[in-house]
């Protein structure tokens, strides 16, 4: 069989690596023109891993491209969750047909937030009937928290409910990104299985720069993980703020 | 080095490489591929080819040429062309609205050609947000003349509009707009099917995509690479979809988060297109970033009348590296389902035969394409009795649909798949959309609005996933699925295919 050829024989030959591809790329107008040839600005390519937690630049939705004042610290009482919490718990299915970007639907998807979580396995639920916000501003999750879709309106729902921070033990691609990309919420990874430490209800401090999480009701305290590659694109508030501070998108026209 | 008559003028002279086909393949392939030609002349070991620095893998050297790179590691973090931009009825009006408050209100998408919008998953309804979203896309379609806008307008006949294809994973690869070699996102996160074309295709959320409306561009970090090696014929009571949950029920649910996983070996050969795609599709169920399968002759035949636009496959070095290495023989393995209320909660048809259940959904992208159908329908006919409980078809695209109504299905003597359901008792075929997969609006057919029990050819069971909180959902290949419906339990489909 011709198939058959095929793969017992290019698992032999190496092809090159410096296949130009054969047709231009396009160039887009809301592309800042970079020479094709000469390096990129260093500011673009060498995202180096941060070894702390810088301040967040946070960037309410919907709302101008000024920069907020810089969050260093999140206190509040904190929700805690299991592992593999996916998006269908986060926000249902059902409520996709809320857009994000109109600032009634945003605020309605906040009122849904976490109303997938079993009740036989929570029964302390995250937001009490017709709130837009809840009480609590932290999630403590195990692992995998946001597997699944890649619905946005998982982090904006969080985001929209108040939850400020998330700190699991380890995320889902999408939701992780996504988080990142919105600024919605602050994506943190803890070093220890907090949901194992922490109860529903707890007062809790984030310091950013000290990556630390201070438990106030146990009194315990823990580190955090640091952020790593995609701390510019936090600080900078998004992907949209760190793609123009790279000089690669102009900035918005006032 | 080796110097190679280089045929084609799009490929720099300093270039080296070629991929070696047979003759006979040369000629097939000649038409659609723009790459260097070559009759073997002789077989290169790895230490003339001289150049290689270190073996890339085939994720990693798509990515190194979306990115304008000889060399990739994973881990790095780039900026990489996108080729094609997939978005639906739920992202699309977000992603527009994110790239036109970014860019500006007069702003023009990076290419038309290259955004493909599909209206899929809140289609037959009559909620108005979700009709309203159609609308807000068209909007933006016509505002932006994009060239691939697979409209609809006439909810009451889904045939009414030439338009409209469906499910958007199912309609990307019918419709052409699936190369290997290329970079393919959407705003879903079953965009990974696609990767069975031998692309690098992966789900992204609204703000990336608004962000690649604008400037074609994305900001990816390179997966290392899961390697799952297949090899053992077929046998005829398996499907893909019994492989991917094989893999899935042995790495878990983020056993490939952050991974690239490539699918090689000779049963992953003898797949075809269609099955290549239930297998890349439920990658993102293990946390993968993206599932690539080597392009071959099945699937440049597969193109051949779908895409006239050229494309260059990649293929995994000799020397590259592999995170961890899965051999499977699949001649030893017996059809599975995922119990709820996980997709990596991994069991055999067989043990769970004592699980009573109330429904049968064939549908979704990883499910309800025509050869699942056709795969249902030789159960039904195999039995030749009716089902004992409701079973709900939903074909994933308007092909698919057509195909259900008109394509004769093997050994039945010349009886479509419609006409073999329909003597089984099972509901009729419904309007080509996601359907239930994912619940959506209370309103949507087979949607599951009381605690059942249900075998699903679909791709996740998570609660509340189609529909009701405390519904029960297996995950299970259309042969299973079919076995089920017919015996009213979770069943083995060697009941009725030995």
């Amino acid at each position: 069989m011709a198939a058959a050829t095929f793969s017992s024989l290019h698992h032999k030959i190496s092809v090159s690596n410096s296949i130009n591809k054969a047709f231009h790329p396009q160039s887009s107008p809301n592309l800042i023109k970079l020479p094709s040839k000469t390096p990129r600005p260093s500011s673009f390519n060498s995202i180096s891993p941060k070894p702390t937690l810088s301040p967040l630049s946070t960037r309410p939705r919907a709302a101008a491209d000024d920069v907020a004042a810089p969050a260093t610290a999140f206190h509040g009482v904190c929700y805690v969750v299991g592992d593999n919490i996916d998006t269908d718990q986060i926000i249902p299915a059902e409520y996709l047909t809320l857009v994000p970007s109109n600032p009634e639907e945003y605020k309605k998807l906040g009122s849904f937030a976490l109303i997938g979580l079993p009740a036989a396995e929570y029964p302390t639920r995250f937001m009490t009937g017709g709130e837009f916000t809840s009480k609590y501003s932290i999630l403590i999750a195990g692992d995998n928290f946001g597997c699944g879709s890649s619905r946005e309106h998982a982090p904006v729902a969080l985001g929209a409910a108040g939850v400020k921070a998330v700190v699991a033990e380890s995320y889902a691609r999408i939701f992780f990104r996504n988080s990142v990309s919105t600024g919605e919420v602050y994506p943190l990874e803890s070093e220890k299985r907090l949901c194992e430490e922490c109860k529903t209800g707890d007062v809790i401090t984030i310091e950013l720069g000290d990556s630390l999480l201070i438990n106030h009701t146990s009194g315990k305290e823990y580190k955090l993980k640091p952020v790593g590659d995609v701390g510019p694109v936090i600080e900078a508030g998004g992907i949209f703020a760190y793609a123009r501070k790279a000089g690669m998108i102009p900035s918005r026209a006032v | 080095m080796a110097s190679f008559a280089i045929s084609s003028s799009f490929i720099n002279q300093e270039d080296v490489g070629f991929r070696c086909f047979t003759p006979k393949c040369c000629k097939r392939i000649s038409k659609r591929i723009v790459s260097v030609m070559a009759p073997q002349q002789s077989q290169r070991t790895p230490s003339t080819t001289g150049s290689v620095k270190t073996g890339m893998t085939m994720t990693e050297k798509i990515l190194a040429r979306a990115s304008e790179k000889s060399q990739l590691r994973p881990g790095e973090n780039v900026w990489v062309d996108v080729d094609i931009l997939m978005t639906h009825d739920v992202c699309g009006p977000s992603s527009f609205d994110v790239f036109k408050k970014e860019f500006g209100q007069n702003a023009k998408v990076w290419d038309r050609e290259k955004i493909v919008i599909i209206p899929d998953h809140y289609i037959f309804t009559k909620d108005e947000r979700a009709n309203r979203n159609v609308d807000i896309l068209r909007d933006y379609c016509t505002e932006q003349d994009i060239k691939y806008f697979y409209d609809i307008k006439d909810l009451g006949n889904f045939k009414a509009n030439p338009d409209y294809k469906g499910v958007c994973h199912v309609a990307l690869a019918q419709e052409g707009h699936c190369r290997p070699g290329e970079v393919l996102l959407g705003t879903d996160s079953h965009t990974c099917t696609a990767g069975a074309f031998g692309q690098f295709a992966t789900g992204i959320g609204i703000t990336d995509a608004g962000f690649v409306l604008g400037t074609g561009k994305l900001l990816l970090k390179v997966p290392p690479t899961l390697r799952f090696v297949m090899d053992g014929e077929m046998p005829d009571y398996l499907l893909a979809k019994d492989l991917i949950l094989q893999i899935i029920g042995e790495i878990s649910v983020s056993g490939a988060t952050y991974k690239s996983m490539e699918f090689v070996g000779s049963t992953v050969e003898s797949l075809s297109m269609e099955e290549r795609m239930t297998l890349c599709n439920m990658v993102i169920e293990a946390g993968g970033k993206n599932g690539v399968i080597p392009a071959d002759a099945t699937t440049y035949k597969y193109l051949e009348d779908k895409t006239s636009l050229p494309y260059e496959p990649l293929y995994s070095d000799e020397q590259a590296r592999f995170l961890s290495e899965y051999r499977f023989d699949i001649s030893k393995l017996e059809p599975l389902v995922a119990k709820p209320h996980s997709p990596d909660n991994r069991a055999l048809a067989r043990e769970c035969k004592d699980v009573k259940i109330d429904r049968v959904y064939i549908g979704s992208c990883t499910g309800g394409k025509t050869e699942d159908f056709i795969a249902a329908a030789k159960v039904f006919l195999a039995s030749g009795k009716k089902v004992k409980v409701p079973t709900f078809l939903v074909p994933a695209t308007q092909k698919v649909w057509i195909d259900v109504y008109s394509l004769p299905v093997p050994g039945s003597g010349g009886k479509t798949c419609s006409q073999i359901f329909e003597e089984a008792g099972c509901d009729t075929p419904a309007s080509p959309n996601c359907g239930a997969c994912l619940g959506g609006p209370k309103d949507t057919y087979a949607r599951m609005n009381e605690a059942q029990v249900c075998v699903s050819t679909t791709n996740r069971n998570f609660h509340g996933r189609m529909g009701h909180k405390d519904g029960q959902i297996y995950l299970a290949s259309p042969y299973t699925a079919a076995a089920s419906a017919l015996t009213g339990y979770v069943a083995d489909p060697r009941e009725f295919l030995q």
